[in-house]
């Protein structure tokens, strides 16, 4: 419907002062079966009020990027515990920045050996998140740093 | 260019990241869309829109997955949008359609978008059918609507398709209690999905027997019960014979018509809304009616001036 202003959906007739979700990107890339942690995030980030589309298993840095495009995602969370984490990660960085979409934060969690972080940052992940983080700082992070602000 | 004016433009020449951009615009219902409403409905191509519906986990997503395989095999351009619900709670959402779809993300004559219902109850989002008008502009024919897992009531799909397809998957036993009226009266083609398994022969037959005297689809055919693998493609090209079949039916004038009915009723419901919202005696209106000093029916008559 054309709306002239959003209206908050439990106080009809108030402006929906709420921001909208955050859209959030969760892909696997590469092939790595461990999907635990990517669940636990799409369903922890959900409890957290952001629109989480979960793209599944073993996914090419081609289709993340195309799949973020598409779902023009304020967020790209990649979760990879297979080690392959320096082929992959930064190629969907250089994939997101072809089209265009440099104002995407990307953040990426699992198994990632401190050694790589200074790397991976410089290839335009924003952060990394080990295990033990909780969904909290997650989500605390995303919503500081997302190019819509929740 | 951020305004949503340049994005249709862009879109309408194949710019996938302004599509992308202009479809969370409608998702938001951005103010600034308001102006290029009609330029977005002139701009549609009379895309077919073919309606995905049926019990969660009935098999929708990778039935979408499998059509739009045979229809890109076909040479059409694909466009698709998936429906989830939003937590009324949290309104958050997990959109998981895609991982069943993730094999035609790469390929650039299907786009597919993810929408949360975002408080919606009848199975689409408020937005939907805004939605489903830029992808038309850009270009995808047909349009695949995936709704929410739909129980009974959750039919709106079929008042913005023009071919609404019930997926149904057969039950271990029982299969009667699988089957919602509701869901089944909407249909104009039915998918007896998961076709490999043991019990998916009888359910079609038991289908095909109930909507032979189904009552409520006066002067249209009764729906065809079409059984699908969509694991493993079985099936899928009869279904796309029955979509293609039901075409001219959906094109009727009588059809088109009692769409449009449907469409103007629903933007008649949102404007008056937002009139009485915005009148001055709005929140008197609602206290008199909370105090049962006045009735809703006269105040709403009062608010919107008659
Ligand atoms: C459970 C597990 C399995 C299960 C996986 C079940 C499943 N479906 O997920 C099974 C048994 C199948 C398995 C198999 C294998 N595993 Co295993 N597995 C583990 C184990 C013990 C725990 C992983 C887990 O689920 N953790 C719980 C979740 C919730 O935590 P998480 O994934 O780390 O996620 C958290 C954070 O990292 C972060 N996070 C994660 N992703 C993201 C993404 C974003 C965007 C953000 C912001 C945050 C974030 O948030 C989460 C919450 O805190 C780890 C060891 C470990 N301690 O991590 C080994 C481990 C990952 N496995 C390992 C290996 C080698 C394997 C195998 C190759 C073993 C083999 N030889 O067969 C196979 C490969 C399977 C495959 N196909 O890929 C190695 C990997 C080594 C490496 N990368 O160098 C590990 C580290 C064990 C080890 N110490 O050697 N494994
Ligand atoms: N055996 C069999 N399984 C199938 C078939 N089609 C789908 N499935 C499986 O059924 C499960 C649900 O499939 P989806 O396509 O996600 O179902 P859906 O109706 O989209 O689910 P929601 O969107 O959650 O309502 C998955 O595990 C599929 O692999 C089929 O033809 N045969
Ligand atoms: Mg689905």
């Amino acid at each position: 419907m054309p709306a002239d202003e959003r209206q908050d959906p439990e106080q009809p007739g108030q402006p929906d002062e709420r921001p909208t979700p955050i859209r959030v990107l969760i892909a696997k890339p590469g092939l790595d079966g461990h999907d635990r942690g990517a669940k636990v995030l799409a369903r922890g980030l959900r409890d957290e009020g952001f629109e989480v589309i979960y793209t599944g298993l073993r996914q090419t840095p081609e289709m993340i990027a195309d799949a973020a495009e598409q779902e023009d995602v304020d967020v790209v969370g990649l979760s990879i515990l297979s080690g392959a984490h320096m082929a992959l990660l930064p190629r969907v960085v250089e994939l997101l920045r072809a089209k265009g979409m440099d104002d995407v934060l990307v953040a990426a969690g699992g198994i990632i050996p401190d050694a790589d972080l200074a790397a991976l940052r410089e290839a335009g992940i924003a952060e990394i998140f080990g295990p033990g983080t909780s969904i909290g700082q997650i989500a605390r992070y995303f919503r500081e740093r997302a190019r819509r602000p929740g | 260019m951020s305004d949503p004016g340049s994005l249709l433009e862009a879109a309408r020449t194949g710019d996938r990241r302004a599509l992308g951009r202009l479809l969370t615009i409608i998702e938001n219902q951005d103010p600034t869309l308001r102006p290029i409403l009609p330029r977005l409905f002139a701009a549609g191509r009379g895309a077919h829109l073919i309606g995905i519906t049926g019990p969660p986990g009935s098999g929708k997503s990778t039935l979408v997955s499998a059509l739009t395989r045979a229809l890109r095999d076909r040479g059409r351009r694909v466009g698709i949008i998936a429906v989830d619900p939003s937590s009324p709670y949290t309104r958050g959402a997990i959109m998981g359609d895609r991982i069943r779809m993730m094999e035609h993300s790469a390929d650039r004559d299907v786009f597919m978008r993810s929408m949360a219902s975002r408080g919606e109850l009848g199975g689409l989002a408020a937005t939907t059918w805004q939605a489903v008008a830029a992808l038309d502009a850009a270009a995808y024919d047909p349009i695949l609507i995936e709704t929410v897992g739909a129980g009974q009531s959750e039919v709106e799909i079929a008042g913005l398709a023009e071919t609404t397809v019930v997926v149904e998957a057969p039950e271990m036993g029982d299969e009667v209690q699988a089957i919602k009226a509701g869901l089944l009266e909407v249909a104009d083609i039915v998918a007896v999905n998961k076709g490999d398994r043991p019990a998916a022969q009888q359910s079609a037959r038991y289908l095909r027997a109930m909507l032979s005297t189904a009552g409520g689809r006066v002067g249209r055919t009764p729906a065809p019960v079409i059984l699908t693998t969509a694991t493993t493609g079985e099936g899928i090209d009869r279904l796309i014979e029955a979509i293609e079949r039901h075409t001219r039916e959906a094109r009727s004038p009588e059809q088109s018509r009692a769409r449009a009915v449907n469409q103007l009723r629903r933007a008649l419901a949102e404007l008056a809304q937002r009139r009485a919202v915005a009148h001055g005696a709005w929140l008197t209106s609602v206290e008199a009616v909370a105090e049962r000093r006045l009735d809703p029916i006269t105040a709403a008559e009062r608010l919107l001036g008659s």
